[in-house]
């Protein structure tokens, strides 16, 4: 669960586990976490908690509400960010990172139950606090690692290839991208992917399929080995890894 | 119902359980006579998640083949605003809904079971796209690729409401909480919206274990390089999304514009589509 560490000029004061959905933070004496100091707003600020994330929104206070230093109206909270209430500091800790749930549980999409769904959808962008979390019966929510969309890694060898027939004889072609088109649109197309382990032919369109080292392809990927020659449309080229 | 949509329609599938899941969940149909494609990414526990998805699939394909022979659907909806197609959609993700639902209250194995849906149906040089949940519809049109559903997810959410960047979101540690399912409840709103498409177009129905894996630059990259070869692209797809991790199942349905399937007007046109 993660939790507030709550410090004045170094020395910690108290530890607040987030263990509610709401916590508001202010001078006066009905906030969850109160801070009696002329410095701090009556209702200064509101940490809402869903799941394994922590929100917080500055509630107009008089003197505003830092984060790592910069002034926030909204924040999602990181481990190890420090918030910054008039001379009070809170340092926001979420260890529930080192659980140990499988990749299995954790990517399982799960629903929002659809009321709260509709109060989440109607609530006003500035009154995200508001609104009320009630997950499916499936409330152990796991801890899952940062997973973002990334392209695939490439092969460690960078790969060329270069024309040895036709007008631009000579020609070399650096394989940078994932995906490379050959041919003429329209008449024969192949293209050559990039993959963690290795670059590969696809036939794609055209009545004759691609020839390399004098044997001609069927439909499925071929793999490129070094000092192959490919015979696309009438043009020949040799494909080869590049060192370093 | 056009007689000329499986002629207008290229339709390529590929499904796949990727690296990490034992089984697929996901479901997946297309029917270029129809006009008809259906992707629902299931959950719940055990099989469950497959049983969601495959009844959410069954019941929108078998409900919208017999509602095409009795409606047209280019026609205006009864008292409506919007075309007939758009009512289908929308009523038969409803009855979809209902079985899902009824189905997993009878059953105990199969409580808590639901589905995400997106659903196609072309129809008089249109579409009508409906959606729940976070499975997509991208449409490449002239080297542009654009999302046409919107997720609903509290990610989503949460980057309508201003609070994250869609940079951030893609660290979120939310990802995968849908805010509206399929089957969950008796009920369920699905958004339905009609859309004009060009000749040329490809669209792009996907589950999201290609989206949440595959960035949407890489899916353009590969649709553009693959753009002649459509069940080629989607095995593409797949792989690509495997490459990276594969950590769902990854489903997809690529459905390229190939002719004009405008609903046939004039009396003569009327006259002679009867014929055919």
């Amino acid at each position: 669960m993660a939790k507030l560490i709550m410090s004045l000029d170094n020395a910690v004061i108290r530890e607040v586990p987030l263990d509610k959905e709401r916590f508001t933070i202010g001078r006066k004496a009905h906030n969850d976490i109160q801070i009696d100091n002329l410095a701090v707003s009556g209702e200064h600020a509101l940490i809402v908690t869903i799941l394994n994330d922590s929100f917080l929104e500055d509630l107009g206070s008089t003197n505003g509400t830092l984060v790592n230093g910069n002034p926030v109206k909204k924040h999602i909270l990181q481990t190890n960010d420090v918030v910054e209430i008039g001379k009070y500091k809170l340092k926001y800790v979420n260890d529930t990172n080192a659980g140990q749930a499988t990749v299995q549980d954790f990517e399982k999409t799960m629903v929002l139950r659809a009321p709260m769904a509709k109060a989440m959808g109607a609530g006003p962008a500035g009154s995200f606090g508001d609104t009320q979390i009630n997950p499916t019966a499936t409330t152990t929510q796991s801890p899952r690692q940062t997973a973002a969309p990334s392209a695939p890694k490439p092969p460690e060898t960078l790969a060329a290839i270069q024309i040895l027939t036709g007008n631009s004889t000579g020609k070399e072609l650096e394989l940078t991208k994932n995906l490379t088109t050959l041919g003429k649109p329209g008449v024969q197309v192949a293209v050559i992917t990039r993959r963690p382990h290795g670059y590969f032919i696809t036939h794609v369109e055209g009545a004759s399929y691609p020839v390399v080292n004098g044997k001609t392809l069927d439909a499925q990927a071929h793999q490129l080995n070094d000092h192959d020659v490919i015979e696309l449309a009438g043009v020949k080229m040799e494909f080869f890894l590049k060192n370093g | 119902m056009a007689a000329n949509l499986a002629t207008s329609l290229e339709i390529a599938t590929a499904t796949d359980p990727g690296m990490v899941r034992s089984h697929n969940e996901d479901s997946i149909a297309a029917d270029a006579e129809l006009g008809l494609a259906v992707l629902a990414d299931g959950m719940g526990g055990y099989n469950a998640g497959e049983v969601a998805s495959g009844i959410a699939v069954a019941m929108l394909t078998t409900e919208m083949k017999q509602a095409l022979l009795e409606h047209e659907p280019h026609k205006m909806a009864e008292g409506g605003t919007e075309p007939l197609a758009a009512a289908l959609v929308r009523e038969n993700s409803g009855k979809a809904n209902a079985a899902i639902y009824q189905t997993a209250k009878s059953q105990p194995q199969y409580a808590g079971m639901g589905t995400t849906l997106v659903v196609a149906l072309f129809f008089d040089n249109r579409m009508a796209v409906g959606h729940i949940g976070d499975s997509r519809l991208y449409r490449l049109r002239n080297d542009d690729l654009s999302q046409v559903t919107r997720d609903h997810s509290l990610l989503q959410e949460q980057i309508d409401s201003g609070m994250i960047t869609k940079e951030q979101a893609r660290y979120s540690q939310n990802k995968n909480l849908v805010t509206r399912a399929v089957g969950i409840d008796p009920d369920v709103e699905t958004e339905v919206h009609t859309y004009d498409v060009e000749q040329g177009d490809i669209y792009l129905l996907c589950s999201d274990g290609l989206s949440d894996m595959v960035t949407d630059e890489d899916i353009q990259a590969t649709l553009d390089a693959m753009r002649a070869n459509l069940p080629l692209a989607a095995k593409q797809l797949v792989q690509l999304a495997n490459d990276c991790g594969g950590r769902d199942n990854i489903s997809v349905i690529l459905v390229r514009i190939v002719g004009d399937f405008a609903a046939p007007t004039g009396w003569f046109a009327r006259f002679k589509a009867w014929f055919r």
